[in-house]
């Protein structure tokens, strides 16, 4: 359960004060699946950022359960994103260098969890997004859409409450999209999570239970 | 995982590594070898030194040279040896040119000597452990061939005859300059100055009986260079000495400090010096007190020189004089100059890397890594590529450092002699390296030069080999660690101040 209360968030940018958020009031239950639409620049990563724990308020409050993310410590934070928060990015943000079943590994490396175990929830994880195949292969050696799969493993492994989702089918073709939305949904309704997806595809949006637009800071509920 | 994570970062970004870690092992290598060489210079330099002051001497006294005046001071000093003949002197053969023959025992050139009783005053000095003293003397010998001036005279009235005679019959002269160098020492006492650099190689060596006696012992080299053995007579200045031993130099040295020694007293005598000595060897009590014992002799003995082994090292010319500013100046810089330039390479590598890999680094941040983990890792992949270029460069300057041993360059060594304290080492030098066989000197024709006949200039040839010590390897182990820790602490710090969010940057 989000509760965020008259967030406001401001930047300094070459002088000039920017207020990415402003006074923003939203609740978002367990196990919903929102997606968040509006224009470049209208706050929706700003606002992602506030729900991932990545950066704090200017003012207002941000709650992930009994959280306060906006006074936490900086490590609390971090433990808070390893074990409660799932990433998938627009830019898959895999490691190169690493083949896939490592990527998916780096999600537990801070849950400390063994070597073995950690090789074998990874391969679980890769298998469960159709992808148990290509553990040893380097994200160049794969597809953008199974680039992506990697990624949403990766982010499930750790079995989060919560599964953030900056743009992840920008980077995909029509039909590559569909197949990865189709993946998230799956694992949504199977797990349970909260599922927030910022998005500017409207056939993304429409998938989802509630839609919330931003725009210069402001949160607006679609019908 | 960290393991992992740092073997694909290497082994993935390879020419990244390979970069950092040929500038780290080029540096490295230069560390070992300009080291190594410098140890092989420096202990050239001992060398030379040893076999000139011998082995234990931490300090040498002499007195400086002073300009040369018209008269003779304190022996022939600032002037070779000379011969004068009369008109009568030597034998007349038949086409009435003279053969001559006299042989002189000097102080050597370059050299002034002190009183005996300075020794005392040396050894009274607080710090001392022991204190010899020597008289350094050359013996000359001259033999010519005159040609017959005395002809002309005789000629009277008429067309005056050519000359006639001498080494060409037509009035050339013909002379042999020989010069050794003679020792006087005191009898039985061996330890300290330059004696102890010996070992007895055939009879006997001076024992306190032998003082006031005409007994010598030989270089073994310059022994075997005059056919001269033990028990065969040597004429120094005129005087018969029985050769008693022969003595060779314990190092690689060619010879010893001097080609003959005899007893200080009998050379005091001979050589019209009683009461004399030119060089004071001293030993120190302790090494750490070298410097503050120099400055209390030289109060004792405000006129004398009195240098210490590190101010004799700075004369040691000749190419290995050469080779050792070479290493010290230009080696070292170089060695500081590569080696800055490796650990600038590997910071602005990590640097470049870290901003490179700013959405990777802040990806791990947002999926729950601590700044420490990613911290560790940056220092890790520096630290790594500083010992893989370390171990490469160990590799390098092993082979380096092989290479200058297999090709083994010979370097010539000997002390500088100028005025000052340089001139008053002169003529340690000039005995031993000047010493090997002695010098002839043969003059065709002309008149004089005999007085310069002992003046060639002379040094010792040391063979370089540059050794491997185990500290040099630790160095340079510890020279990659420490340029990857370097490039890794503020690689890693640019790291820790990547924000998290950095992973939500669109891509480009």
């Amino acid at each position: 359960m989000y509760r965020l209360k008259n967030v406001t968030k401001r930047y300094d940018a070459k002088g000039r004060t920017v207020t990415a958020l402003n006074d923003v009031t939203l609740e978002i239950p367990d196990g919903q699946l929102v997606a968040i639409q509006g224009p470049t620049g209208g706050g929706k990563s700003t606002l992602l950022q506030m729900l991932g724990a990545l950066d704090r308020p200017t003012s207002g409050t941000v709650e992930l359960g009994d959280a306060s993310l906006g006074t936490l410590a900086d490590s609390r934070l971090t433990g808070i994103r390893g074990t409660e928060i799932g990433f998938v990015f627009q830019g898959f943000n895999l490691i190169p260098t690493l083949t896939a079943l490592e990527n998916v590994e780096t999600a537990l490396v801070p849950l400390g969890v063994s070597a073995d175990e950690r090789r074998d929830r990874a391969a679980r994880a890769l298998e469960s997004v159709g992808l148990g195949d290509r553990g040893d292969h380097r994200p160049a050696e794969l597809s953008g859409g199974q680039q992506q799969r990697v990624a949403i493993a990766r982010a499930l492994v750790k079995e989060p409450n919560v599964l953030l989702a900056d743009e992840p089918t920008g980077n995909l073709d029509e039909d590559t999209r569909d197949e990865i939305m189709d993946l998230l949904e799956g694992l949504w309704r199977d797990r349970g999570l909260t599922l927030v997806i910022v998005t500017h595809d409207s056939a993304v949006a429409r998938r989802a239970q509630r839609r919330l637009h931003i725009k210069a800071g402001k949160v607006k509920e679609l019908a | 995982m960290f393991g992992t994570y740092l073997r694909r970062e290497l082994l993935g970004r390879r020419r990244q590594t390979i970069i950092i870690a040929i500038g780290m092992a080029l540096a490295i290598a230069l560390v070992i070898i300009v080291n190594s060489v410098a140890t092989g210079v420096r202990d050239a330099q001992a060398q030379v030194l040893r076999s000139v002051y011998g082995v234990g001497t931490d300090i040498t006294i002499t007195r400086p040279v002073t300009p040369p005046s018209g008269t003779d001071q304190g022996g022939q000093g600032a002037r070779g040896p000379r011969f004068d003949f009369g008109a009568g002197a030597g034998d007349a053969s038949g086409d009435g040119s003279r053969t001559v023959h006299s042989s002189r025992l000097t102080v050597g050139f370059g050299t002034q000597t002190m009183a005996a009783t300075s020794l005392t005053t040396v050894q009274k000095v607080h710090g001392v452990e022991a204190a010899s003293a020597v008289l350094s003397l050359t013996n000359t010998t001259f033999d010519g061939t005159l040609p017959s001036f005395g002809s002309r005279q005789q000629g009277g009235a008429g067309a005056t005859p050519a000359p006639s005679g001498g080494s060409d019959a037509k009035g050339g002269s013909s002379f042999d300059v020989d010069s050794f160098t003679v020792m006087g020492m005191t009898p039985g006492g061996r330890a300290v100055g330059p004696l102890s650099a010996t070992t007895l190689a055939k009879g006997r060596t001076l024992a306190a009986s032998d003082e006031g006696k005409h007994v010598a012992v030989l270089d073994s080299s310059y022994a075997k260079s005059k056919s001269i053995g033990v028990g065969d007579t040597l004429s120094i200045g005129g005087t018969d000495f029985t050769v008693v031993g022969t003595v060779s130099p314990t190092g690689s040295d060619s010879a010893t400090a001097s080609n003959v020694y005899i007893p200080l007293d009998v050379a005091q005598k001979l050589s019209s010096q009683t009461g004399k000595v030119s060089t004071i060897y001293v030993q120190a009590e302790s090494a750490s007190a070298v410097d503050s014992l120099k400055a209390s002799l030289q109060k004792a003995l405000p006129k004398a020189t009195v240098a210490t082994q590190a101010d004799l090292a700075a004369n040691v010319s000749g190419s290995l004089g050469s080779a050792g500013q070479l290493v010290s100046n230009l080696g070292t810089w170089l060695s500081v100059i590569v080696l800055a330039a490796a650990f600038l390479i590997a910071i602005l590598f990590t640097i470049s890397g870290v901003t490179r890999r700013t959405r990777e680094f802040g990806t791990l941040k947002a999926i729950g890594w601590s700044n420490r983990r990613v911290v560790g890792q940056v220092a890790g992949e520096s630290v790594l590529q500083g010992l893989v270029g370390g171990i490469a460069g160990i590799a390098i300057g092993l082979i380096g450092v092989l290479v200058v041993n297999v090709v083994s360059p010979t370097l010539t060594g000997g002390l500088s002699s100028g005025r000052g304290v340089a001139g008053s080492m002169a003529e340690g030098a000039r005995r031993t390296f000047g010493g090997g066989t002695g010098q002839t000197g043969r003059f065709g024709g002309a008149f004089g030069g005999a007085s310069s006949g002992a003046r060639s200039a002379a040094a010792t040839q040391v063979d370089l080999s540059a050794p491997v010590t185990a500290w040099v390897i630790a160095l340079a182990v510890a020279l990659a660690v420490l340029g990857g820790l370097l490039a890794g602490a503020i690689g890693g710090w640019r790291a820790s101040r990547l924000r998290p969010a950095e992973a939500l940057r669109s891509v480009q």
